[in-house]
């Protein structure tokens, strides 16, 4: 890498001529590619969550161990697999929903493989800090497995659940970037294939800021918005 | 009505099973407000979950009402414990939800409009004193205040009768005694019958009709609260109701009888009773030892005494303290018996 002429004013402008053109449809791409992928992980990671939970040996609904092991198994097993390598894994499956394996969509069915297991793995922390007390409460109360879930479990962890969907969504942002590998479009896309391939710095430094800043943007509001929801706090 | 019969109830830890409860066996019958105190580590816990079959006994039975609950499936179990409910020492409210939700939750649990849960649930915050909290959650009330919401909750499904965990050791002297007039209340105006799990002798002697003692997981001692008290049998209810007995520092001088008063929300704040007995009767009592606390106008506690001289002045004494007007205390001469076999 040669830095030393990668800002001079030519190059600036160049980056800044690019920035105007091409960084709001990749900056759409990037947010939006995001938030489908991170819906998706919760659709499929929060109820595994909430199984991994009950389903425990000393939960309120404990399944059978075999069924459980396997649970676990396969989620260690995900979240082990470098994402890289994982993209490439899932093309099949991505052939499969999408009907295509490259592209800015296409690239969304590797995120959320990825990402659910550890959605899973965040929504199980969060449960679990529920006070076991309070468990034991509703089952005095003559409350089902289902309604200790629903009506105990899942509402007092809201604020919890929050910041590790923030972490979920911050973490799945940067993911996107390698996405650029199988033609998905977005921030990381500019920075690899225009401002690391194409040797222009400036492009490159452009797109992390922007990043960054998006990271800041999410942060703050998830933890915002779970310090509004948490009752346990005196306003 | 409730039946234990012949309850155990064993843990396997990894130092080998431990036999929580032995081979318990009690009556409670309705509307009594029955106490079941121990010091911790008797099983008084295990006990009271095994009610409402939090805990599954290994072996015995618990009958409700002639029914026995280890026979039920877990729908019919459900619905005992809407009939049976539980306060505990930790309050247990749901911190993200407001008070009258609180309330509401085993209602709405029970498959009751949120209309009429809302309606019964503002009415149960009036009976617990806290109408103006229906909004407030529980992080902003004091612990007294979250268990009177907790109480609240608990008679949300109209119970027949409530189970007290350790309902009150959270709680300061003061808050204690007003949670347990409002439970008192509750046993005489709605009918409840109360099982009061502690392990604070001043609970028990507060409120408690019948009192079972716990030890090692076995009940050493069962009766009126007033029987249990003016004549404890069991070394383990001795401890607990003179605990300076318990630690061998007592002992009558030669030719001292001893006796002891119970302040059962006696009015003796403004009472110099024992004065009073000096001056009248020219009997000076000592105060041997003496756990005593005024709530209010009321006295609760006990008091060893010392009555100097022989048997004529110790039944004066007895007679004074027992006749003393405005006064509700009961007198038992304890020592009495064994002061005499000395001398003799």
């Amino acid at each position: 890498m040669n830095f030393a002429n990668a800002f001079t004013p030519e190059k600036l402008q160049e980056a800044w001529a690019m920035f105007l053109s091409d960084f709001p449809q990749a900056l759409w791409d990037t947010v939006y590619v995001t938030f489908l992928a991170t819906f998706f992980a919760i659709v499929i990671g929060l109820p595994l969550g909430m199984i991994l939970v009950a389903g425990d040996a000393k939960g309120i609904r404990p399944l059978p161990k075999p069924l459980m092991k396997f649970l676990n198994v396969v989620i260690n097993l995900l979240r082990s697999i470098p994402f890289l390598i994982l993209i490439v894994m899932v093309i099949p499956l991505t052939r499969l929903i999408i009907g295509t394996s490259v592209g800015t969509v296409a690239s969304i069915v590797p995120l959320v493989v990825a990402a659910f297991p550890f959605v899973a793995r965040l929504v199980e922390s969060s449960l679990r800090e529920v006070n076991p007390n309070i468990i034991e409460t509703a089952q005095s109360m003559g409350a089902t497995p289902m309604q200790i879930m629903l009506h105990v479990l899942l509402p007092e962890s809201v604020p919890s659940l929050i910041n590790n969907f923030t972490l979920a969504i911050t973490t799945i942002m940067g993911y996107t970037a390698m996405s650029g590998a199988i033609g998905g479009g977005g921030l990381g896309k500019i920075a690899i294939t225009v401002g690391y391939q194409r040797y222009k710095y400036a492009v490159l430094y452009l797109a992390v800021i922007v990043l960054v800043i998006l990271v800041q943007i999410l942060q703050s509001f998830g933890t915002w918005l779970s310090r509004k929801c948490d009752k346990r706090l005196k306003h | 009505m409730i039946e234990l019969r012949n309850l155990s109830k064993s843990f396997s830890t990894s130092g080998g099973p431990v036999d929580a409860l032995k081979h318990v066996n009690l009556t409670i019958n309705n509307g009594d407000i029955y106490g079941i105190i121990g010091m911790s580590g008797a099983g008084k816990s295990t006990l009271v979950r095994c009610i409402n079959l939090l805990e599954r006994p290994s072996e015995g039975s618990v009958l409700v009402d002639g029914k026995d609950l280890g026979m039920m499936n877990k729908k019919e179990l459900r619905a005992v414990r809407r009939r049976v409910t539980m306060i505990f020492q930790g309050f247990n409210l749901l911190m993200q939800r407001t008070c009258l939700k609180n309330v509401m939750l085993p209602l709405r649990l029970a498959g009751v409009s949120k209309k009429e849960a809302e309606e019964r649930a503002m009415k149960l915050l009036e009976t617990v004193g806290l109408p103006d909290k229906a909004n407030a959650y529980p992080a902003q009330l004091s612990g007294g205040q979250q268990q009177r919401v907790a109480i609240a909750r608990a008679l949300s499904t109209d119970p027949d009768v409530l189970l007290c965990d350790e309902a009150t050791s959270a709680l300061d002297p003061k808050t204690t005694h007003a949670i347990l007039e409002l439970i008192r209340d509750i046993n005489a105006k709605m009918g409840i019958t109360v099982i009061i799990i502690t392990h604070q002798m001043s609970v028990v002697q507060e409120i408690c009709s019948r009192v079972a003692i716990l030890e090692h997981g076995t009940v050493v001692e069962e009766g009126d609260v007033a029987e249990v008290f003016a004549n404890p049998k069991a070394q383990a209810t001795q401890n607990l109701v003179y605990p300076e007995m318990a630690q061998g520092n007592i002992s009558p001088a030669p030719g001292g009888q001893l006796v002891r008063l119970v302040f059962n929300g006696a009015n003796t704040v403004q009472e110099p009773l024992l004065a009073r007995m000096a001056m009248e009767k020219g009997i000076a009592a000592s105060v041997h030892t003496a756990s005593v606390r005024a709530v209010g106008e009321k006295t609760y506690g006990y008091m060893l005494l010392e009555i100097p001289g022989g048997p004529d002045e110790l039944a004066a004494a007895v007679k004074y303290l027992k006749a003393t007007p405005n006064v509700n205390v009961q007198v038992e001469v304890t020592y009495a018996a064994d002061v005499k076999e000395e001398q003799a």
